[in-house]
């Protein structure tokens, strides 16, 4: 199927790091207004099929933009450069200490006297490291320095693995 | 619908005919029916007038005696050919009757497909087919209010039902003859039949008028807890995640109470059936008694005492906590605080008992909605949503998005699971990941499709295996195997995996192993069809008739509108020949097969044409412009 070919066209905004959410969504949702197959609910299979592969397009676009690291891995993907294995490695060996004590901390927190302050503060300082790395491939994107823009996206990725290792714990911490 | 929906020119649209459509809540204690009469929703009650069906099924040896309350008098008497509760045992496998059949009184047998059967006087019957009986009462009350067929109904399933649950119950509509427009979640059901979608356009006074909502839906029945965050924008409902526990319900606090009373009576826990069922219904009918007093006196079994709320409220509380977890859990998911709720509804039988309702508005700190009938909400908002489907009931300003309860994936070597569509996904969608071989000069390859959260394979519910075969010899991790899955609005999946460097393709539509085949299914229609055959062809023929009369009438408006746009000359004289040979088809076959295949290869056709119109709108869709400034530009 040759639907329209970029995923920032779909919603025709420019090809760009910043991406306005709100406008974005309310876009996301008037094009599901139009293509989700419960429109097509009383069609013939042809249009039917076509209707879930189309909403199935939008969705795939409005979850790659939304989130920002998705969205880094996109737009290098359409600079013809792959950086959406899970495990590419930065070669910033004081990022990589600085990893390594983040963990270390994190498998403290259970033993730690209020494991949900220290959990806070621990989210708190990735989450400001994260806006960072956001800030970082912006700029490097946009002077086209994408090798920099690779790496940056590389430490994006430990970010956002480690903001997921920190819910989860805290779901496990609630649920105790 | 824009895109489609465009009559001939000069030709003006048929005149608007009514369709019959309905919302069915089938549940796992009750189902109801309901329909959209004047603009509002109600449920459908039997000559009786009672709403509730009772989804339970009776056999003997003919087959099926009876459907609803008839059947549940056989209960005491004839326990193992009254079937109820088979809700829990939709799409499931032998092994997980294992875990849970226990409670169930039924005699399994071990079908070679790996779908459990239940032995009745009638022979082996399937959890399914007792759906279909239950469906098929239903669905008759329907027609019986209606005076006419039934177009289409909406069927509702709990938020957390997996890919085979979800497939069972579209078998089980099937097989009762009803075209199922859509499967839609419980709990959006309930959003919609309190009309939020209308709260939020047009908020009147409220400070949130046109803003976003978030909704959670906190429904507790018998044996089943669901919760649900959606949220609402502009009339279309999102679903932000789901959660819940499906061994957990009103139930449970029977059996708590019973439980409290045995100790006071001084009685250990050896009961024996009568004992037990005297216990529960005493503890059942205190529960309901203090919804309304603050203390009840009991007589049961030689022994006298008086239950306070407060008591009973310690005996609840712990299991209510339970479901406060799971609560907090979706909100965590869907990634929204607490205080960000703006509605929160309550939906099934055991929200009656206030206790839930005051922790419900402590944990999300507003007062829940509760005016409609909990056991009916669900069935009403089902048929509001039929009416919009089956075309009664303009649908531009509703449009629900469903998320899949649980990952989907594909198991790679040493037994482990590759995510590749994750919890929480928003649906339709579809994605594709590459593998490669194991071992050098390796021409086919397994694959298993998996669902659920868990590392192991073996942990999570087998969905299908089949294999790609012809892979061409190469050295292992060489070739590049795509496998691709969608999941339609249904939350039905279907795979394909392709060898890139061949284009070896292979497909499959996930029927889960414990599901029924399409062939199982076919025999079944047929044996439950009274119809002769002939009158199977009749019909088989006009509905290919109707199709094919649709596909012309749809092309040609297509070709009016875009052929000029879109196809150069040669593509449209293609597809007015393909047209031509299709109408004439039309009127000379009696041959359905034959007018099928016809069908479909006009569908392969135009395919290309359809696309490119698609791909046009949704540039219209955004830009405002009009297809011809669209081609000029």
């Amino acid at each position: 199927m040759k639907l329209t070919s970029n995923f920032f066209e779909i919603f025709a905004i420019p090809v760009a790091w910043q991406v306005d959410s709100s406008q974005l969504q309310s876009k996301y949702l008037k094009l599901q207004q139009e293509f989700h197959p419960d429109r097509y609910a009383s069609s013939g299979d042809t249009e039917k099929r076509l209707a879930v592969q189309t909403a199935s397009l939008i969705n795939q676009a409005y979850d790659t933009l939304k989130s920002p690291l998705k969205r880094a891995q996109y737009l290098l993907e359409l600079k013809q450069i792959d950086a959406s294995q899970d495990s590419h490695i930065t070669s910033d060996g004081a990022f990589l200490m600085e990893q390594i004590e983040l963990r270390e901390a994190l498998s403290d927190v259970r033993d730690s006297a209020d494991p949900f302050a220290a959990l806070d503060s621990l989210r708190n300082g990735v989450e400001s490291s994260y806006i960072e790395q956001q800030n970082q491939f912006q700029a490097q994107y946009q002077e086209s320095d994408f090798d920099h823009a690779f790496n940056t996206v590389a430490k994006m990725q430990f970010s956002t693995k480690l903001l997921d290792e920190i819910e989860q714990l805290e779901a496990e911490l609630e649920d105790l | 619908m824009a895109l489609l929906q465009i009559s001939e020119p000069g030709q003006s649209p048929q005149p608007h005919q009514r369709r019959h459509a309905v919302g069915i809540d089938l549940g796992t204690t009750n189902s109801l029916v309901a329909t959209v009469r004047s603009g509002m929703a109600e449920v459908l009650a039997d000559e009786q007038g009672r709403d509730l069906l009772p989804s339970v099924v009776h056999y003997v040896a003919e087959g099926v005696s009876c459907v609803g309350y008839e059947a549940a008098e056989h209960n005491v008497a004839d326990p193992l050919n009254t079937l109820a509760s088979v809700k829990r045992l939709m799409g499931r496998g032998v092994a997980d009757i294992k875990t849970f059949g226990s409670q169930l009184p039924y005699e399994f047998a071990d079908d070679k497909g790996g779908m459990p059967k239940i032995k009745t006087a009638a022979g082996l019957v399937s959890p399914i087919q007792v759906s279909t009986e239950i469906l098929r009462k239903l669905a008759g009350r329907a027609e019986i209010a209606f005076d006419s067929e039934l177009d289409g109904a909406v069927i509702t399933v709990p938020a957390y039902f997996d890919e085979a649950q979800r497939q069972a119950t579209k078998d089980a509509a099937t097989l009762a003859g009803i075209k199922v427009l859509r499967l839609l979640n419980e709990p959006t059901a309930a959003a919609i039949a309190y009309g939020l979608d209308e709260a939020q356009k047009d908020g009147g006074a409220k400070e949130t008028k046109g803003q976003d909502r978030t909704v959670a839906i906190y429904d507790l029945g018998g044996g089943t807890f669901d919760i649900s965050i959606l949220r609402l924008s502009k009339g279309v409902f999102e679903v932000l995640a789901t959660g819940g526990d499906s061994a957990l319900g009103g139930d449970d606090f029977d059996h708590a109470i019973a439980d409290w009373l045995r100790q006071q009576i001084g009685m250990d826990d050896d009961l024996n059936p009568i004992e037990q069922r005297i216990l529960l219904e005493t503890a059942k009918s205190a529960k309901e008694e203090l919804t309304d007093s603050a203390e009840v006196a009991l007589e049961v079994l030689d022994w006298q005492g008086i239950l306070t709320r407060e008591l009973m409220h310690s005996l609840i509380d712990g299991l209510i906590a339970k479901t406060m977890r799971a609560c907090k859990k979706s909100l965590r998911d869907a990634g929204v605080a607490q205080d960000q709720i703006d509605d929160v509804i309550l939906v099934g039988g055991s929200t009656r008992t206030p206790r839930v309702g005051e922790k419900v508005a402590e944990l999300f700190g507003t007062q829940p909605l509760c005016s409609l009938d909990p056991d009916q909400v669900v069935a009403m908002g089902a048929a509001l949503q039929a009416e919009v489907l089956v075309g009664n009931k303009s649908g531009d300003d509703m449009l629900l998005l469903d998320v899949i309860p649980l990952s989907l994936g594909i198991e790679t070597m040493g037994g482990l699971i590759e995510k590749i569509i994750h919890r929480n996904t928003t649906i339709p969608v579809a994605k594709a990941q590459e593998f490669t071989t194991f071992k050098d000069g390796q021409t086919a390859m397994a694959i298993h499709v998996l669902q659920g959260e868990r590392e192991l394979a073996s942990d999570c519910r087998s969905l299908a295996r089949f294999e790609l075969r012809g892979i061409p010899p190469m050295v292992a991790g060489a070739a590049k195997i795509r496998v691709s899955y969608q999941v339609d609005a249904d939350g039905l999946l279907s795979v394909t995996a392709r060898e890139l460097t061949s284009n070896v393709e292979s497909r499959i539509e996930v029927k889960p192993s414990y599901g029924l085949g399409e062939e199982e299914i076919t025999n079944m229609l047929q044996d439950s069809f009274s119809h002769a055959r002939d009158d199977m062809q009749a019909r088989a023929l006009r509905e290919q008739q109707v199709e094919a009369d649709r596909m012309i009438e749809d092309l040609l408006a297509a070709i009016y509108k875009d052929g000029e746009a879109l196809l150069d000359a040669e593509e449209r004289q293609c597809l007015k020949v393909a047209i031509q040979e299709l109408r004439e088809l039309r009127e000379s076959t009696t041959e359905h097969r034959l007018l099928a295949r016809q069908i479909e290869s006009v569908a392969k056709a135009s395919e290309e044409f359809a696309a490119r119109r698609m791909d046009a709108s949704i540039k219209t869709a955004l830009a405002g412009q009009t297809l011809d400034e669209i081609e000029k530009g």
